[in-house]
């Protein structure tokens, strides 16, 4: 993307293709209102594609969210978003940016770090976020793909993504 | 898990709504919470199901009430579910 370093992420721990996910349960905003859903109740409906981002208002969602759109992957299956934004925000980027997908609010990072994939922003004292990560569980809860950032500012590999949906829904 | 039968629909810090919650909790009575926004006009899944904008609202799937008026949702609430004879949650 660019000729000069950016920063790399350090190798973490996060989960696997494979491993079981781990449950939460976050306030779940779509565009009229959030109540609190566990993770396990949607994927027990259907295939699931979790996809952690930045804060709304970067713009790395903004991007994020207009990709996945253009894919259509909503018309596949259930794909939710995680940021540590809060439901009042959630619901702005949601009409604003006209996203069809529903957004979990974790504005403590717990559901980050129970993934290990929270950091502490460089220059925001105290703030603490996901690396951008893409999940796709199937029904039983298994992940079936999975990728985590490996360096700041990075973008999902789309193109995997497609193929994991392709290969497991 | 099952949903409650019971879904409150609620804002944030408004005192009508903490007086429904303070009844639910009370009396050990499921419910789940759906929150909306302030802005009236932001509320068109409350007029949807209730007919208004105003909060809280109850939609009752034990029996097939759906209900506005924290004053109103409490009798109704003490009359089905705090005084015997109600329908078991």
């Amino acid at each position: 993307m660019v000729d000069f370093d950016v920063v790399d992420l350090p190798d973490v721990d996060h989960p696997e293709v494979g491993d079981t996910v781990p449950d939460f349960t976050r306030p779940l905003v779509d565009e009229e209102f959030w109540e609190n859903v566990a993770l396990s109740d949607l994927y027990a409906d259907g295939p699931v594609l979790l996809v952690f981002h930045p804060m709304d208002g970067a713009f790395p969602a903004t991007y994020i969210w207009n990709e996945i759109r253009d894919r259509e992957w909503q018309e596949r299956l259930e794909v939710v978003g995680v940021s540590v934004s809060s439901p009042y925000e959630h619901k702005t980027l949601i009409e604003e940016r006209g996203i069809d997908s529903r957004l979990y609010s974790d504005p403590g990072a717990g559901v980050a770090e129970q993934f290990g994939i929270d950091w502490e922003l460089d220059g925001m004292e105290g703030v603490r976020e996901p690396w951008p990560a893409v999940f796709l569980v199937d029904t039983e809860g298994t992940i079936r793909y999975a990728w985590v950032a490996s360096e700041w500012p990075d973008f999902p590999e789309y193109d995997e993504v497609e193929t994991a949906i392709a290969d497991h829904v | 898990m099952s949903d409650p039968a019971i879904t409150l629909y609620r804002l944030q810090a408004c005192p009508f709504c903490e007086r429904v919650v303070r009844v639910l909790q009370d009396n050990d009575i499921p419910y789940r919470s759906r929150f909306v926004e302030p802005m009236h006009a932001d509320r068109n899944v409350v007029k949807r199901i209730s007919g208004k904008r105003t909060v809280p609202a109850i939609v009752d799937e034990n029996t097939g009430v759906t209900m506005s008026e924290s004053a109103n949702i409490v009798d109704y609430l003490e009359a089905t579910y705090v005084e015997g004879d109600g329908v078991s949650a």
